[in-house]
Protein backbone atom coordinates (compact mmCIF):
# COMPACT_ATOMS: atom_id res chain seq x y z
CA UNK A 1 0.00 0.00 0.00
CA UNK A 2 1.22 3.58 -0.89
CA UNK A 3 1.22 6.66 1.53
CA UNK A 4 -1.80 7.90 -0.98
CA UNK A 5 -3.80 5.02 -0.83
CA UNK A 6 -3.20 5.18 3.22
CA UNK A 7 -4.40 9.00 3.21
CA UNK A 8 -7.02 7.60 0.68
CA UNK A 9 -8.30 5.43 2.98
CA UNK A 10 -7.90 7.92 5.96
CA UNK A 11 -10.54 10.54 4.31
CA UNK A 12 -12.97 7.98 3.46
CA UNK A 13 -12.99 6.98 7.29
CA UNK A 14 -13.16 11.14 8.04
CA UNK A 15 -16.12 11.20 5.59
CA UNK A 16 -17.94 9.26 7.90
CA UNK A 17 -17.02 10.12 11.10
CA UNK A 18 -17.65 13.42 9.97
CA UNK A 19 -21.53 12.41 8.37
CA UNK A 20 -21.81 10.65 11.62
CA UNK A 21 -21.54 14.14 13.78
CA UNK A 22 -23.53 16.41 11.25
CA UNK A 23 -25.85 14.02 11.78
CA UNK A 24 -26.33 12.99 15.48
CA UNK A 25 -25.17 16.95 17.27
CA UNK A 26 -27.59 19.13 17.18
CA UNK A 27 -25.72 22.17 17.95
CA UNK A 28 -25.30 24.31 14.58
CA UNK A 29 -21.92 24.76 15.40
CA UNK A 30 -21.15 21.56 15.85
CA UNK A 31 -22.33 20.52 12.36
CA UNK A 32 -20.20 23.44 11.03
CA UNK A 33 -17.19 21.55 12.53
CA UNK A 34 -18.50 18.17 11.23
CA UNK A 35 -18.80 19.59 7.95
CA UNK A 36 -15.76 20.77 7.59
CA UNK A 37 -14.07 17.54 8.61
CA UNK A 38 -16.35 16.23 6.15
CA UNK A 39 -14.91 18.59 3.32
CA UNK A 40 -11.20 17.96 4.38
CA UNK A 41 -11.66 14.26 3.85
CA UNK A 42 -13.20 14.70 0.21
CA UNK A 43 -10.13 17.17 -0.27
CA UNK A 44 -7.63 14.70 0.94
CA UNK A 45 -9.31 12.09 -1.08
CA UNK A 46 -9.12 14.14 -3.85
CA UNK A 47 -5.75 14.95 -2.90
CA UNK A 48 -4.35 11.46 -2.54
CA UNK A 49 -6.02 11.10 -6.69
CA UNK A 50 -3.57 14.15 -7.25
CA UNK A 51 -0.66 12.40 -5.73
CA UNK A 52 -1.04 9.24 -7.74
CA UNK A 53 -1.03 11.05 -11.07
CA UNK A 54 2.62 12.21 -9.94
CA UNK A 55 4.42 12.73 -13.27
CA UNK A 56 7.23 14.27 -15.20
CA UNK A 57 9.38 15.36 -11.58
CA UNK A 58 6.07 16.95 -10.77
CA UNK A 59 5.03 15.39 -7.13
CA UNK A 60 1.37 15.05 -7.95
CA UNK A 61 -1.16 16.01 -10.91
CA UNK A 62 -1.27 19.59 -10.94
CA UNK A 63 -5.27 20.07 -11.92
CA UNK A 64 -6.75 18.49 -9.18
CA UNK A 65 -4.21 20.42 -6.69
CA UNK A 66 -5.45 23.87 -8.29
CA UNK A 67 -8.67 22.71 -7.88
CA UNK A 68 -8.27 22.07 -4.47
CA UNK A 69 -6.96 25.37 -3.63
CA UNK A 70 -9.80 27.03 -5.14
CA UNK A 71 -11.98 24.17 -3.07
CA UNK A 72 -10.25 25.32 0.22
CA UNK A 73 -11.10 28.44 -0.08
CA UNK A 74 -14.54 28.17 -1.21
CA UNK A 75 -15.12 25.95 1.27
CA UNK A 76 -13.82 28.71 3.90
CA UNK A 77 -16.46 31.51 2.29
CA UNK A 78 -18.93 28.91 3.22
CA UNK A 79 -18.21 28.26 6.61
CA UNK A 80 -17.82 32.17 7.23
CA UNK A 81 -21.38 32.36 5.61
CA UNK A 82 -22.84 29.81 8.20
CA UNK A 83 -21.22 31.14 10.95
CA UNK A 84 -22.35 34.73 10.22
CA UNK A 85 -25.34 33.06 10.11
CA UNK A 86 -26.05 31.00 13.75
CA UNK A 87 -24.51 34.69 15.39
CA UNK A 88 -27.73 36.56 13.66
CA UNK A 89 -29.46 33.90 14.85
CA UNK A 90 -28.35 33.91 18.12
CA UNK A 91 -28.24 37.46 18.48
CA UNK A 92 -32.22 37.93 17.90
CA UNK A 93 -33.53 34.68 19.94
CA UNK A 94 -30.98 34.35 22.43
CA UNK A 95 -30.05 30.91 21.62
CA UNK A 96 -28.82 28.68 19.10
CA UNK A 97 -30.85 25.82 18.24
CA UNK A 98 -32.48 24.07 15.26
CA UNK A 99 -35.35 22.66 16.92
CA UNK A 100 -39.11 23.97 15.81
CA UNK A 101 -39.59 24.20 19.55
CA UNK A 102 -38.49 27.39 20.98
CA UNK A 103 -37.04 26.41 24.15
CA UNK A 104 -38.29 28.01 27.48
CA UNK A 105 -35.45 30.37 28.14
CA UNK A 106 -35.93 32.65 24.39
CA UNK A 107 -39.78 33.00 24.94
CA UNK A 108 -39.40 36.55 26.11
CA UNK A 109 -36.91 37.67 23.94
CA UNK A 110 -38.63 36.79 20.42
CA UNK A 111 -38.96 40.48 19.75
CA UNK A 112 -35.70 41.62 20.79
CA UNK A 113 -34.13 44.14 18.55
CA UNK A 114 -30.37 42.37 18.42
CA UNK B 1 5.65 2.34 0.66
CA UNK B 2 4.56 3.71 3.69
CA UNK B 3 7.13 4.93 6.35
CA UNK B 4 6.50 5.44 10.23
CA UNK B 5 5.72 9.46 9.63
CA UNK B 6 3.28 8.90 7.03
CA UNK B 7 1.58 6.23 9.49
CA UNK B 8 1.79 8.68 12.18
CA UNK B 9 0.20 11.58 10.53
CA UNK B 10 -2.17 9.71 9.23
CA UNK B 11 -3.26 7.93 12.65
CA UNK B 12 -3.11 11.60 14.08
CA UNK B 13 -5.10 12.78 11.94
CA UNK B 14 -7.84 10.61 11.89
CA UNK B 15 -7.45 10.39 15.72
CA UNK B 16 -8.37 14.30 15.96
CA UNK B 17 -10.81 14.17 13.37
CA UNK B 18 -12.78 11.74 15.86
CA UNK B 19 -12.36 14.36 18.45
CA UNK B 20 -13.04 17.47 16.82
CA UNK B 21 -16.62 15.21 16.00
CA UNK B 22 -17.12 13.45 19.72
CA UNK B 23 -15.53 16.37 22.07
CA UNK B 24 -18.23 16.90 24.55
CA UNK B 25 -17.47 20.74 24.76
CA UNK B 26 -17.37 22.83 21.58
CA UNK B 27 -14.55 25.02 22.76
CA UNK B 28 -12.04 21.83 22.88
CA UNK B 29 -13.67 20.41 19.85
CA UNK B 30 -12.70 24.01 17.67
CA UNK B 31 -9.16 23.55 19.24
CA UNK B 32 -8.51 20.38 17.92
CA UNK B 33 -10.00 21.29 14.54
CA UNK B 34 -7.19 23.85 14.64
CA UNK B 35 -4.97 21.10 15.39
CA UNK B 36 -6.52 18.67 12.95
CA UNK B 37 -6.07 21.60 10.21
CA UNK B 38 -2.25 21.62 10.88
CA UNK B 39 -2.04 18.18 10.87
CA UNK B 40 -3.66 18.49 7.80
CA UNK B 41 -0.69 20.30 6.20
CA UNK B 42 1.55 17.62 7.41
CA UNK B 43 -0.42 15.10 5.19
CA UNK B 44 -0.51 17.41 2.47
CA UNK B 45 3.34 18.25 2.45
CA UNK B 46 3.62 14.40 1.95
CA UNK B 47 1.15 14.33 -0.59
CA UNK B 48 3.79 16.40 -2.68
CA UNK B 49 1.37 19.46 -2.77
CA UNK B 50 3.26 21.94 -1.22
CA UNK B 51 0.91 24.88 -3.02
CA UNK B 52 -1.91 22.77 -1.07
CA UNK B 53 -0.45 22.89 2.00
CA UNK B 54 0.00 26.44 2.27
CA UNK B 55 -3.84 26.81 1.66
CA UNK B 56 -4.46 24.21 4.04
CA UNK B 57 -2.25 25.91 6.78
CA UNK B 58 -3.15 29.74 6.23
CA UNK B 59 -7.16 29.08 5.19
CA UNK B 60 -7.83 25.46 6.01
CA UNK B 61 -6.58 25.64 9.44
CA UNK B 62 -5.71 28.91 10.12
CA UNK B 63 -8.25 31.22 9.26
CA UNK B 64 -11.65 28.62 9.40
CA UNK B 65 -10.18 27.52 13.25
CA UNK B 66 -9.87 31.02 14.40
CA UNK B 67 -13.48 32.26 12.71
CA UNK B 68 -15.32 28.73 14.50
CA UNK B 69 -12.59 29.28 18.18
CA UNK B 70 -14.89 33.02 18.38
CA UNK B 71 -17.89 31.95 17.35
CA UNK B 72 -17.72 29.20 19.89
CA UNK B 73 -16.19 31.51 22.63
CA UNK B 74 -19.77 33.06 21.63
CA UNK B 75 -22.16 30.75 21.82
CA UNK B 76 -20.79 28.80 24.80
CA UNK B 77 -23.95 29.87 26.92
CA UNK B 78 -25.99 28.04 24.62
CA UNK B 79 -24.64 24.72 24.82
CA UNK B 80 -26.11 23.29 27.48
CA UNK B 81 -29.83 23.74 26.30
CA UNK B 82 -28.77 22.58 23.12
CA UNK B 83 -26.88 19.12 23.67
CA UNK B 84 -30.25 17.99 25.90
CA UNK B 85 -31.63 18.41 21.92
CA UNK B 86 -29.22 15.26 21.27
CA UNK B 87 -31.21 12.60 18.91
CA UNK B 88 -32.10 9.22 20.20
CA UNK B 89 -30.55 5.64 19.55
CA UNK B 90 -32.73 5.20 16.54
CA UNK B 91 -31.57 8.51 14.65
CA UNK B 92 -28.02 7.78 16.33
CA UNK B 93 -27.80 3.97 15.03
CA UNK B 94 -29.00 4.91 11.72
CA UNK B 95 -26.51 7.69 11.14
CA UNK B 96 -23.68 5.23 12.25
CA UNK B 97 -25.21 2.62 9.58
CA UNK B 98 -25.34 5.61 6.85
CA UNK B 99 -21.83 7.23 8.00
CA UNK B 100 -20.33 3.33 7.55
CA UNK B 101 -21.84 2.99 4.65
CA UNK B 102 -20.20 5.92 2.65
CA UNK B 103 -16.92 5.68 4.24
CA UNK B 104 -16.84 2.13 3.01
CA UNK B 105 -18.15 2.78 -0.14
CA UNK B 106 -15.27 5.54 -0.72
CA UNK B 107 -13.03 3.42 0.81
CA UNK B 108 -13.35 0.32 -1.81
CA UNK B 109 -13.35 3.30 -4.50
CA UNK B 110 -9.96 4.30 -3.40
CA UNK B 111 -9.07 0.80 -3.27
CA UNK B 112 -10.26 0.15 -6.92
CA UNK B 113 -8.49 3.21 -8.71
CA UNK B 114 -7.25 2.77 -12.16
CA UNK B 115 -3.47 1.43 -12.27
CA UNK B 116 -1.57 3.30 -13.89
CA UNK B 117 -3.33 6.56 -12.46
CA UNK B 118 -4.99 9.00 -15.29
CA UNK B 119 -3.27 12.29 -14.72
CA UNK B 120 -3.20 15.75 -16.73
CA UNK B 121 0.45 16.21 -15.44
CA UNK B 122 2.44 15.87 -18.81
CA UNK B 123 -0.55 18.35 -20.56
CA UNK B 124 0.20 20.79 -17.95
CA UNK B 125 4.25 20.64 -18.81
CA UNK B 126 3.75 20.84 -22.75
CA UNK B 127 1.82 24.08 -22.39
CA UNK B 128 3.37 25.74 -19.34
CA UNK B 129 5.90 27.87 -21.74
CA UNK B 130 3.31 29.74 -23.38
CA UNK B 131 2.13 30.97 -20.16
CA UNK B 132 5.25 32.24 -19.29
CA UNK B 133 5.18 30.88 -15.27
CA UNK B 134 7.29 28.22 -13.74
CA UNK B 135 4.42 27.01 -11.05
CA UNK B 136 2.30 24.21 -13.30
CA UNK B 137 -0.46 24.91 -10.17
CA UNK B 138 0.12 28.58 -11.19
CA UNK B 139 -0.55 28.11 -14.48
CA UNK B 140 -3.41 25.89 -13.75
CA UNK B 141 -4.98 28.44 -12.11
CA UNK B 142 -4.37 31.70 -13.84
CA UNK B 143 -4.02 30.30 -17.72
CA UNK B 144 -6.04 27.16 -17.99
CA UNK B 145 -8.56 27.35 -15.50
CA UNK B 146 -8.63 30.85 -15.42
CA UNK B 147 -12.52 30.51 -14.86
CA UNK B 148 -12.47 28.89 -11.85
CA UNK B 149 -10.16 31.57 -10.63
CA UNK B 150 -12.80 33.85 -11.33
CA UNK B 151 -15.24 32.54 -9.97
CA UNK B 152 -13.90 31.95 -6.42
CA UNK B 153 -12.74 35.20 -6.08
CA UNK B 154 -16.62 36.44 -6.67
CA UNK B 155 -18.14 33.84 -4.90
CA UNK B 156 -15.82 35.24 -1.67
CA UNK B 157 -16.99 38.66 -2.42
CA UNK B 158 -20.36 37.26 -2.50
CA UNK B 159 -19.59 35.36 0.85
CA UNK B 160 -19.05 38.39 2.38
CA UNK B 161 -22.07 40.60 0.75
CA UNK B 162 -23.94 37.94 2.29
CA UNK B 163 -22.24 38.00 5.56
CA UNK B 164 -22.57 41.85 5.82
CA UNK B 165 -26.21 41.56 4.91
CA UNK B 166 -26.64 39.90 8.12
CA UNK B 167 -26.56 42.81 9.99
CA UNK B 168 -29.55 44.20 11.41
CA UNK B 169 -31.17 47.39 10.00
CA UNK B 170 -29.96 50.35 11.79
CA UNK B 171 -25.90 48.86 11.73
CA UNK B 172 -26.09 48.59 8.35
CA UNK B 173 -22.73 50.50 7.28
CA UNK B 174 -21.10 50.31 10.64
CA UNK B 175 -17.90 48.58 11.74
CA UNK B 176 -17.97 44.79 11.81
CA UNK B 177 -17.22 42.81 15.20
CA UNK B 178 -16.96 44.28 18.79
CA UNK B 179 -14.18 46.45 19.51
CA UNK B 180 -11.33 45.00 20.87
CA UNK B 181 -9.86 46.85 23.74
CA UNK B 182 -6.50 44.94 24.54
CA UNK B 183 -4.13 45.78 27.49
CA UNK B 184 -1.73 48.63 25.07
CA UNK B 185 1.17 47.48 27.32
CA UNK B 186 0.18 43.74 27.06
CA UNK B 187 1.93 40.82 25.16
CA UNK B 188 -0.91 41.05 22.44
CA UNK B 189 -0.20 45.20 21.81
CA UNK B 190 3.81 44.27 21.31
CA UNK B 191 3.25 41.16 19.06
CA UNK B 192 0.71 43.40 16.90
CA UNK B 193 3.53 46.01 17.10
CA UNK B 194 6.98 43.77 15.86
CA UNK B 195 4.82 40.99 13.84
CA UNK B 196 2.76 42.95 10.99
CA UNK B 197 5.99 44.55 9.17
CA UNK B 198 7.60 40.82 8.91
CA UNK B 199 4.21 39.24 8.02
CA UNK B 200 3.82 41.73 5.63
CA UNK B 201 7.11 41.13 4.01
CA UNK B 202 6.43 36.97 4.21
CA UNK B 203 3.09 37.43 2.87
CA UNK B 204 4.23 39.73 -0.61
CA UNK B 205 6.85 37.26 -1.06
CA UNK B 206 4.88 34.03 -0.60
CA UNK B 207 2.48 36.09 -3.36
CA UNK B 208 5.42 36.76 -5.65
CA UNK B 209 7.36 33.23 -5.49
CA UNK B 210 4.17 32.12 -6.29
CA UNK B 211 4.81 32.27 -10.47
CA UNK B 212 7.62 30.10 -9.90
CA UNK B 213 7.29 28.10 -6.95
CA UNK B 214 5.19 26.80 -4.19
CA UNK B 215 2.93 30.20 -2.92
CA UNK B 216 0.59 32.54 -4.87
CA UNK B 217 -1.89 35.29 -4.09
CA UNK B 218 -4.50 33.27 -1.89
CA UNK B 219 -1.56 32.29 0.96
CA UNK B 220 -0.13 35.69 0.83
CA UNK B 221 -3.39 37.62 0.99
CA UNK B 222 -4.37 34.86 3.84
CA UNK B 223 -0.96 35.84 5.54
CA UNK B 224 -1.73 39.75 5.29
CA UNK B 225 -5.34 39.79 6.29
CA UNK B 226 -4.05 37.59 9.63
CA UNK B 227 -1.82 40.60 10.16
CA UNK B 228 -4.28 42.99 9.82
CA UNK B 229 -6.57 41.00 12.22
CA UNK B 230 -4.12 40.92 14.44
CA UNK B 231 -3.96 44.72 14.34
CA UNK B 232 -7.65 45.32 15.66
CA UNK B 233 -7.98 42.77 18.03
CA UNK B 234 -4.79 44.16 19.89
CA UNK B 235 -7.14 47.29 19.48
CA UNK B 236 -5.05 48.92 17.70
CA UNK B 237 -6.25 49.35 14.15
CA UNK B 238 -10.37 49.34 14.28
CA UNK B 239 -12.38 47.49 11.45
CA UNK B 240 -13.50 50.20 8.69
CA UNK B 241 -17.14 51.13 8.50
CA UNK B 242 -18.41 48.74 5.50
CA UNK B 243 -19.90 51.65 3.98
CA UNK B 244 -16.61 53.41 3.03
CA UNK B 245 -16.40 53.87 -0.67
CA UNK B 246 -12.63 53.27 -1.02
CA UNK B 247 -13.09 49.63 0.74
CA UNK B 248 -16.12 48.79 -1.61
CA UNK B 249 -13.45 49.71 -4.43
CA UNK B 250 -10.65 48.06 -3.27
CA UNK B 251 -13.11 44.17 -2.49
CA UNK B 252 -14.57 45.02 -6.00
CA UNK B 253 -11.12 45.72 -7.55
CA UNK B 254 -9.71 42.39 -7.75
CA UNK B 255 -12.55 40.54 -10.31
CA UNK B 256 -13.33 43.83 -11.98
CA UNK B 257 -9.71 43.92 -13.58
CA UNK B 258 -10.21 40.00 -14.00
CA UNK B 259 -13.34 40.36 -15.63
CA UNK B 260 -11.83 43.23 -17.87
CA UNK B 261 -8.80 41.57 -18.92
CA UNK B 262 -10.48 38.55 -19.52
CA UNK B 263 -12.72 40.77 -21.95
CA UNK B 264 -9.86 41.91 -23.57
CA UNK B 265 -8.90 38.60 -24.17
CA UNK B 266 -11.51 37.31 -26.11
CA UNK B 267 -10.99 40.01 -28.76
CA UNK B 268 -6.74 39.73 -28.94
CA UNK B 269 -6.62 35.89 -28.11
CA UNK B 270 -10.61 34.69 -29.37
CA UNK B 271 -11.76 33.61 -26.12
CA UNK B 272 -12.81 34.89 -22.94
CA UNK B 273 -10.24 34.83 -20.03
CA UNK B 274 -7.40 33.33 -23.47
CA UNK B 275 -4.01 34.90 -23.27
CA UNK B 276 -2.47 36.36 -26.56
CA UNK B 277 0.58 34.73 -27.05
CA UNK B 278 3.81 36.64 -25.24
CA UNK B 279 1.70 38.55 -23.39
CA UNK B 280 0.53 35.54 -20.69
CA UNK B 281 2.53 36.67 -17.91
CA UNK B 282 2.05 39.75 -17.80
CA UNK B 283 -1.64 40.13 -17.47
CA UNK B 284 -1.04 36.93 -14.99
CA UNK B 285 0.67 39.80 -13.02
CA UNK B 286 -1.73 42.60 -13.34
CA UNK B 287 -4.55 40.09 -12.45
CA UNK B 288 -2.90 38.79 -9.19
CA UNK B 289 -1.54 42.37 -8.35
CA UNK B 290 -5.48 43.63 -8.70
CA UNK B 291 -6.50 40.73 -6.67
CA UNK B 292 -4.25 40.52 -3.97
CA UNK B 293 -5.57 43.35 -1.99
CA UNK B 294 -9.46 42.66 -2.54
CA UNK B 295 -8.70 38.68 -1.57
CA UNK B 296 -6.61 40.39 1.74
CA UNK B 297 -9.55 42.42 2.57
CA UNK B 298 -12.59 40.02 1.69
CA UNK B 299 -10.59 37.07 3.82
CA UNK B 300 -10.01 39.66 6.77
CA UNK B 301 -13.69 41.02 6.59
CA UNK B 302 -15.30 37.60 6.61
CA UNK B 303 -13.80 36.86 9.63
CA UNK B 304 -14.88 40.10 11.12
CA UNK B 305 -18.22 39.46 10.50
CA UNK B 306 -21.46 41.43 10.12
CA UNK B 307 -21.84 44.84 11.28
CA UNK B 308 -22.06 45.19 14.81
CA UNK B 309 -21.60 48.73 15.94
CA UNK B 310 -23.13 52.25 13.88
CA UNK B 311 -20.15 54.10 11.88
CA UNK B 312 -19.97 56.89 14.44
CA UNK B 313 -20.10 55.84 17.65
Amino acid sequence: MSGATLFGLVAAALVGVGLYGLIVNPQPLRKILAFNVIGSGVFLLFGAVARRGAALGMGGDPVPQALLITGIVVAFSATALAVAVLLRLHDETGSATLSSDPPPAAAGSENRVA
Amino acid sequence: MIDAFHAAAALLILALGVYTTFARETFAATVGFLAYGLLLTVAWVQLRGVDVALTEAAIGGGLTAMLLLRASARLRPTEAAASAETPGATTRLLAAVAAVSVAGALALAVLALPVPAPTLAPEAAANIASTGVGNPITAVLLAYRAMDTLLEAIVLLFALIGVWSLAPDRMWGGRPGPRHNADPDGILAFIARVLPPIGIVVGIYVFWIGADHPGGKFQGATILAAMWLLTMMAGLADAPPISRTWLRVLLVLGPAVFIAIGVVGAFTAGAFLAWPDGWAKPMILVIEIALMPSLALTLGLLLAGAPERPAQP
